[in-house]
């Protein structure tokens, strides 16, 4: 697979603070792809500078091999949709989406069918003449997704494109630009801090932190393969329990002994990570079990078809969350205040750094 | 009923208050249609002072020169103004060199016209037409520059980052997408800019130099009352009266919308 858009070691500072640091990435043809984490990662920056808004202080940035570095936004085969969409207001939403085909001098015939296909795409044709301030939010949006499409990029970098919109619309929207990415065949790039969002729409995610790249992979390799205990506490939800690491198991203080995949070598103490979902509740200890914890139910909060229960082990209320179905949940009958056992296969756990 | 009562009063101050502001240019402009030239006596209406106005050369010469120092000023006062609005908004200035820009707005007209014409003085810089435009420019750079400056206020600048990255360098870019968003502030201030020059005296006064060629509409009526004050002046007072409210009125409304 060739890649679109390939980040060598780019470094950039503001002041003392590394907002991008050492980061080198390889973003793939029509590839999907998520920059994702917490407010200050680093990922907008790194967005811009893949626009050409930041110059990097060191590296470079290629564009289908070809070292686009120096060249300003204007000069790149890249159109960045803005996270407050930055439509002008003194123009229709027609004249908004024509506004970057004027640049390239093209005539205005041709001018005048891409703008009517596009907005054909984004189901606009009925707003072609309003101004901004007369469209909801997610119109806006679909405008200003048109207007950035409309120049046929070979890239379509996305700054927190959901982010102005309410949850209902926002889901409606993330099958949209999933179905316009996939039919339009355009590398894009996304900045989000909502994991689910990252989870549901890329192919890849980058997860950031600091600067840095914390890990990178497909939805389903950062959800059950966090390589640290930064990843697995960012993406979905995880019970973590941290004891010393002895013989590739990790030692509670209550002597427990828990065992988990591990790709870390070495370690004294750590961490052992595990989904709600894979853990499950027994009335009775099970005969067979690879980890077995004994709690109380500390709290059962209803979730339509699931159940999340929270299993007080060792008198700590929130030690072990575990999402079961309500049918199971039923079946057992279990209730507040009973003491129960929690089991997991070895699988399922992951044992990482403390 | 106290609320009402309240009203009430409140109403007929208002109106007080408008009467005291409006009554004595209402009884100028009734004056000016006053046939006798007397300003105790009401002799009939008549259109006659209006007249004699169009024949008064003098008063011809001075109000072209006030509409070319106004055209010329407003012009180069609305250019630099809105670039320094716009210069200042990026630069984040502090709030000392903020308080430099408001100066010419709130310093007396008198000290500005003293301090110009001294530093004209000092230059050896010739008096006419030319040191009056330049000391309005002075005073309504500042104008224009606050009045541009509330419509960047609420800029949203990724709009500029949106046009480059479409494709658009920055010259394109300010004048497809800056100018016109910040338009209508860069009218307004334009607009008050044009009445403080066609109303000033004092600056125009002292930067004129010597001569009656480069008496301005201010001066002219100032030197005319001396000797008493004709209906002739009313007539132009009224003139200038009604340009003038015209357009304080079309800047307010074009105002409306900076604030929208």
């Amino acid at each position: 697979m060739s890649s679109a858009i390939t980040l060598q070691n780019l470094k950039k500072a503001f002041g003392q603070t590394k907002a991008i640091d050492n980061v080198s990435l390889d973003i793939h043809e029509n590839e999907f792809f998520a920059m994702l984490g917490p407010s200050g990662c680093g990922k907008t920056t790194l967005l811009r500078t893949i626009a050409g808004f930041e110059q990097p202080d060191e590296g470079f940035v290629l564009l289908g091999g070809e070292d686009v570095t120096p060249l300003r936004p204007n000069k790149r085969p890249i159109n960045l949709m803005f996270q407050s969409y930055a439509l002008f207001p003194h123009m229709s939403v027609e004249k908004n989406i024509a506004y970057g085909l004027e640049m390239e001098n093209l005539s205005k015939g041709e001018i005048a069918s891409r703008v009517a296909d596009v907005m054909d795409m984004a189901h606009l044709n009925a707003f072609a003449h309003r101004r901004p301030d007369q469209l909801s939010g997610g119109q806006k949006q679909r405008v200003a997704l048109a207007r950035a499409l409309v120049k046929r990029p070979k890239v379509l970098l996305l700054d927190e494109p959901l982010g102005a919109l309410d949850k209902k619309l926002r889901e409606q929207m993330q099958l949209e630009l999933k179905r316009l990415q996939e039919e339009a065949g355009i590398t894009f790039i996304m900045v989000t801090h909502d994991q689910e969002e990252a989870l549901v729409m890329a192919d890849r995610i980058a997860l950031m932190k600091d600067g840095q790249v914390a890990q990178l992979g497909t939805p389903h390799e950062l959800y059950e393969k966090p390589n640290s205990k930064f990843v697995a506490d960012f993406i979905g939800t995880m019970n973590f329990y941290e004891g010393k690491v002895d013989g590739g198991a990790l030692i509670l203080p209550n002597g427990s002994r828990l065992t988990g995949v591990t790709e870390e070598e070495g370690l004294d103490s750590g961490t052992l990570a595990v989904r709600p979902e894979r853990i499950q509740i027994h009335r009775y200890a099970p005969q067979q079990a690879d980890n077995l914890l004994q709690g109380v139910i500390a709290d059962i909060a209803y979730h339509g078809q699931d159940l999340n229960i929270h299993v007080a082990v060792d008198n700590e209320p929130n030690k072990t969350l575990a999402r079961i179905s309500a049918s199971s949940a039923e079946q057992q009958n279990l209730k507040l205040g009973e003491t129960v056992w929690c089991s997991w296969s070895s699988q399922n756990g992951r044992l990482l750094g403390a | 009923m106290h609320s009402a009562t309240t009203g009430t009063f409140l109403n007929s101050h208002l109106k007080m208050v408008y009467v005291f502001l409006y009554m004595p240019i209402i009884v100028l402009m009734v004056l000016s249609f006053n046939k006798a030239g007397l300003p105790t006596v009401w002799s009939g209406f008549s259109f006659e002072w209006y007249g004699k106005l169009a024949n008064n050369d003098a008063i011809l010469n001075a109000a072209w020169n006030t509409l070319v120092v106004a055209i010329v000023s407003t012009i180069l006062s609305s250019i630099l103004g809105t670039l320094l609005a716009i210069g200042v908004e990026k630069a984040k200035v502090n709030s000392g060199l903020d308080a430099l820009l408001f100066a010419p707005m709130i310093i007396p007209d008198i000290v500005l016209a003293i301090a110009l014409l001294s530093f004209f003085t000092l230059l050896e810089f010739t008096l006419g037409l030319h040191s009056i435009i330049l000391s309005h420019v002075v005073f309504n750079i500042a104008f224009v520059c606050a009045v541009v400056r509330t419509r960047l206020k609420n800029f949203d600048y990724s709009v500029l980052e949106a046009s480059e990255d479409l494709g658009a360098n920055s010259f394109t870019t300010f004048r497809r997408v800056m100018l016109p968003m910040i338009f209508p502030g860069v009218l307004a201030g334009s607009l008050l800019a044009f009445t403080l020059s066609v109303d000033e005296f004092i600056i125009a006064f002292f930067t004129a130099g010597a001569g009656s060629s480069s008496t301005t509409l201010p001066m002219q009526i100032y030197s005319m009352i001396r000797f008493g004050v004709t209906p002739e002046i009313n007539a132009m007072a009224t003139i200038i009266m009604l340009v003038s409210f015209t357009l304080v009125f079309m800047s307010q409304r074009i105002n409306k919308g900076v604030v929208q």
